[in-house]
């Protein structure tokens, strides 16, 4: 296709800008995270001398323990997405692939428990955590994260189940499988895409939770990184350490925006297939 | 389809066991707590007060305490505060996200990387989002004040969100930053699917670029588009974390999410709170049911 020598111009120009604005925020942060000292109180984007104290003292102040507090969220978030992923696929498969009665309406209800506010949950979810004795402990925070992995999980295996050839399960039925056999040697290996989508969106929103997280968890030992970087402060409300802020934040977020950046593809579709078919 | 409807339940069984757990019964509790006077603290000694907490005297609506009228007392400051960051922030994120779909849409030498780009704050965490912002908007160490100052555009340095003239556009400006691309993408995703032999024959035809726009892109990708805004209007009416972290939940912010919490957990009154929540779960599915009758409508037309 032919373009005008300005339509060339003004494409690049703007996609220039979409690049620069949505990079430079976290670009500045990577940049903070090197300055110590009066050096965080010079503007500029370059530090002028690098210094990785912010990143250190992360990981030894006693009553801040980060370590922690990220395998606190890689346990949860992990046990978070093979839950979710685990009683996904058993759904998905009845609702994609059984015709039975009251199957719509089980799918829209799904939906609408994705829809739904969190708060809407926070008082009975709260008698309900310190009633089973989870209050208080990280690994508790997996069953109220089931709220908004699962009807997500559930709705896009749905729709990639759906997709799948009938002839597999036929040939499967004749050889005399049972539904666990089908599931797990006829459509596991074939939904490997979309148990990968699913897994890392799922994944991400379970990393990034924070009012549940901040709610149900007061020890600061249990805490996940949300929490955790947003209560990082000073001595006084006026002393913020911004630097160890941006350290941290880095740390928390290089990971997945590189996972992201990995499975770019997987993730728009996983996004695609969750919204559009809705 | 050969399997019958008794396997199809067996299948469905951890599902609905977890949904039970998490979701209804958790539901069921906190409209019953709205029905009581429950403090966090002692939630045993709950006693059931019936509509006291949203018409009683100190209830949310109909309080004869509210001397300067409801929506001058935090409950009716929240209401406000979220349908207008959320109409706002939603119109913003749209045609923006329609923008930068258009643009992608094209082609160009590096397209990929520049999706890859537009992908990056989808992925920052919320509060990492809201922390590097109120750096970069810091009052006095702000890169963002430093630019506007030395361009004379400002005569000094803004406290963006302390301020309660802009805390709220700030809110929704970070918001918007970080939900673009999700938009963005969804609507990419329609375009990418539309029938290219309709745009070559108008391109034959000489129909002028902004007109197929109207009357061919705009109709095609509509339905995409209505999902992509339910998806985030719903997803704005519950805003929490931004607020909390980015204004600490300061009286020009907060917002429905946040008052509920507020009440609930730092103040303890978890039946009061409970009925604030119950009426914001009411408010969102008043919102769905209304904008799917009014889309229904218009496609109707069509």
């Amino acid at each position: 296709m032919h373009r005008s020598r300005f339509a060339t111009f003004s494409i690049y120009a703007l996609a220039a800008l979409v690049v620069v604005v949505s990079v430079f925020p976290f670009v500045y942060a990577i940049s903070t995270s090197f300055k110590s000292g009066s050096a965080l109180f010079d503007p500029s984007l370059l530090p002028s001398s690098v210094s990785l104290k912010n990143y250190i003292s992360l990981f030894t102040l006693a009553e801040q323990p980060f370590g922690r507090h990220i395998l606190n969220s890689i346990m949860v978030s992990v046990l978070v997405v093979a839950l979710s992923l685990l009683v996904g696929v058993s759904a998905a498969y009845a609702l994609g692939r059984i015709s039975f009665k009251g199957r719509g309406l089980l799918l829209t209800s799904v939906l609408a428990v994705s829809m739904f506010p969190q708060v809407a949950v926070l008082a009975g979810m709260f008698e309900l955590i310190r009633a089973l004795g989870i209050y208080n402990k990280a690994l508790g925070l997996v069953l109220p994260y089931m709220i908004f992995t699962l009807p997500f999980t559930v709705w896009v295996l749905t729709t990639f189940m759906k997709q799948l050839p009938k002839e597999l399960e036929e040939a499967a039925i004749m050889d005399g499988c049972g539904p666990f056999r089908i599931i797990k040697d006829v459509f596991m290996p074939l939904l490997w895409p979309a148990l990968v989508s699913t897994g890392l969106l799922a994944f991400i929103a379970a990393w990034n939770e924070f009012l549940f997280a901040l709610t149900f968890v007061l020890d600061n030992n249990e805490r996940t990184v949300p929490v955790s970087i947003s209560l990082i402060s000073g001595a006084s409300k006026y002393d913020i350490p911004w630097g160890n802020i941006m350290a941290a934040s880095v740390l928390v977020t290089l990971p997945l925006v590189l996972l992201v950046l990995l499975f770019q593809k997987k993730i728009v579709s996983g996004l695609t297939a969750g919204a559009v078919k809705g | 389809m050969n399997q019958k409807p008794r396997t199809a339940w067996l299948y469905l069984s951890p599902m609905l066991l977890v949904l039970i757990v998490v979701a209804l019964w958790p539901l069921g509790r906190t409209i019953w707590f709205s029905l009581t006077d429950a403090n966090i603290n002692d939630i045993d000694a709950a006693k059931f007060v019936g509509l006291e907490n949203y018409f009683g005297e100190y209830g949310l609506f109909a309080n004869p305490n509210y001397t300067d009228g409801f929506w001058e007392s935090d409950w009716g400051i929240s209401i406000i505060n979220t349908l207008k960051f959320s109409v706002v922030s939603v119109t913003i994120e749209t045609l923006l996200g329609l923008g930068v779909a258009l643009l992608l849409n094209q082609e160009f030498k590096g397209r990929a990387w520049v999706r890859a780009a537009v992908l990056v704050p989808w992925a920052i965490p919320t509060i990492v989002s809201a922390k590097m912002w109120g750096w970069m908007l810091h009052d006095q160490f702000g890169v963002i004040n430093q630019w506007l100052y030395d361009l004379g555009l400002v005569a000094q340095k803004v406290a963006w969100t302390a301020d309660p003239d802009f805390a709220l556009w700030t809110v929704v400006a970070v918001d918007v930053w970080k939900t673009t691309p999700f938009m963005a993408l969804l609507i990419l995703a329609a375009l990418q699917v539309l029938p290219k032999d309709c745009y070559e024959a108008a391109r034959v035809d000489g129909v002028h670029p902004l007109r197929l726009f109207w009357r061919v892109t705009l109709p095609l990708i509509k339905p995409a588009l209505m999902v992509a805004v339910i998806f985030r209007l719903l997803d704005a009416l519950r805003i929490f974390d931004l607020i909390y972290v980015l204004t600490s939940n300061s009286n020009s912010t907060i917002s429905m999410s946040g008052f509920v919490r507020r009440e609930m957990v730092d103040n303890g009154y978890m039946g009061y709170g409970s009925a604030a929540s119950t009426a914001l779960f009411l408010i969102i599915g008043l919102c769905t049911v209304a904008y799917i009758r009014i889309g229904r409508m218009k496609l109707g037309e069509d």
